[in-house]
């Protein structure tokens, strides 16, 4: 069976601090890009995966933290 | 009183923490791929940059076979003290609750501050009766939990240390700088009671810490 490209998209949970969001929010006006606000710095993940199904298990047990962290996987082929 | 301290690629504070134990007993390093602890009495995952940190840190260190045999140490009663990215690692493990994470600052601290023990009865909380001097070195040491589990574990005991009033490096929600499990038996704290145990780094009160870990050792099942 041909794995599966995917791609996982973690970010930090509504509510908590995200400082490095806080830190590129606060240089963007000196690069001249006002009225940008609310900048949330997450992480992406690409991998190929023979079972699909399991992605769900895989990102709660390691690629994100489910207390801190919300994840959506984006199936990238035969989507 | 045998301490077993683990080690992983990348963890940097294996060697204070074995000279920290052999002041109160003897020590020996457990390479992260070992299933078998052998005969410890205590275990301390110490601090560093286990695996680099990829992905979050402590994520991946969790997984190792050594952790597998200290989850179940931890289990069986015996105690289990995470120093720094150790405490990371116990959190990631789901054996402490929360999380730790970026320095609201976004600068990595590095100082000498006061921390007060939060609660009493067996374990260090007996041992650390006033504020300890003791240094912390971490760049994500924010501890984070959800308002309601940051209630629970205030009410049933688990804060087992506070940054002193006004001196909170990092964040840490309610000044949060470690916590224990319900059993009382796992210890995880951001700053490092392995540096501070000869008077010549300027306090000696990290003992204190390692020394209230050993009636742990004599009380738990696993070597009852």
């Amino acid at each position: 069976m041909a794995a599966k490209k995917a791609r996982v998209l973690i970010r930090p949970k509504e509510g908590i601090l995200d400082p490095q969001g806080k830190a590129v929010e606060r240089a963007l006006p000196a690069l001249g890009f006002e009225g940008v606000e609310h900048v949330r710095v997450g992480r992406m993940v690409e991998l190929e995966a023979e079972d699909p199904a399991r992605l769900p298990e895989l990102c709660e047990k390691l690629l994100a933290n489910p207390l801190i962290e919300d994840f959506e996987i984006e199936s990238i082929d035969g989507a | 009183m045998l301490w077993g301290v683990l080690q992983f690629p990348g963890s940097c504070d294996e060697r204070d923490t074995l000279h920290a134990c052999k002041l109160s007993g003897d020590a020996r390093l457990i390479w992260h791929e070992e299933r078998d602890l052998g005969k410890v009495d205590a275990v301390v995952v110490p601090g560093g940059f286990s695996y680099g940190d990829y992905l979050r840190a402590g994520a991946i260190a969790r997984f190792s076979p050594a952790m597998e045999a200290v989850a179940e140490f931890a289990a069986d009663g015996g105690p289990v003290l995470g120093i720094c990215n150790g405490f990371q690692v116990l959190c990631e493990a789901n054996l402490l609750p929360g999380a730790l994470l970026l320095n609201e600052s976004m600068r990595f601290v590095c100082r000498q501050l006061d921390l007060i023990a939060a609660f009493s009865g067996p374990g260090p909380g007996k041992s650390c009766d006033r504020p300890l001097s003791i240094p912390v070195k971490h760049g994500e040491g924010r501890y984070w939990a959800p308002a309601e589990m940051l209630d629970a574990i205030e009410a049933s005991g688990q804060v087992a240390f506070r940054y002193a009033p006004g001196q909170n490096p990092n964040g840490s929600a309610r000044d949060i700088a470690g916590v224990r499990n319900e059993a009382g038996n796992v210890l995880g704290l951001m700053p490092h009671p392995e540096h501070a145990v000869d008077a010549m780094t300027g306090s000696t009160d990290g003992l204190r810490i390692f020394e209230g870990i050993e009636p742990l050792a004599s009380s738990a099942p696993a070597n009852g």
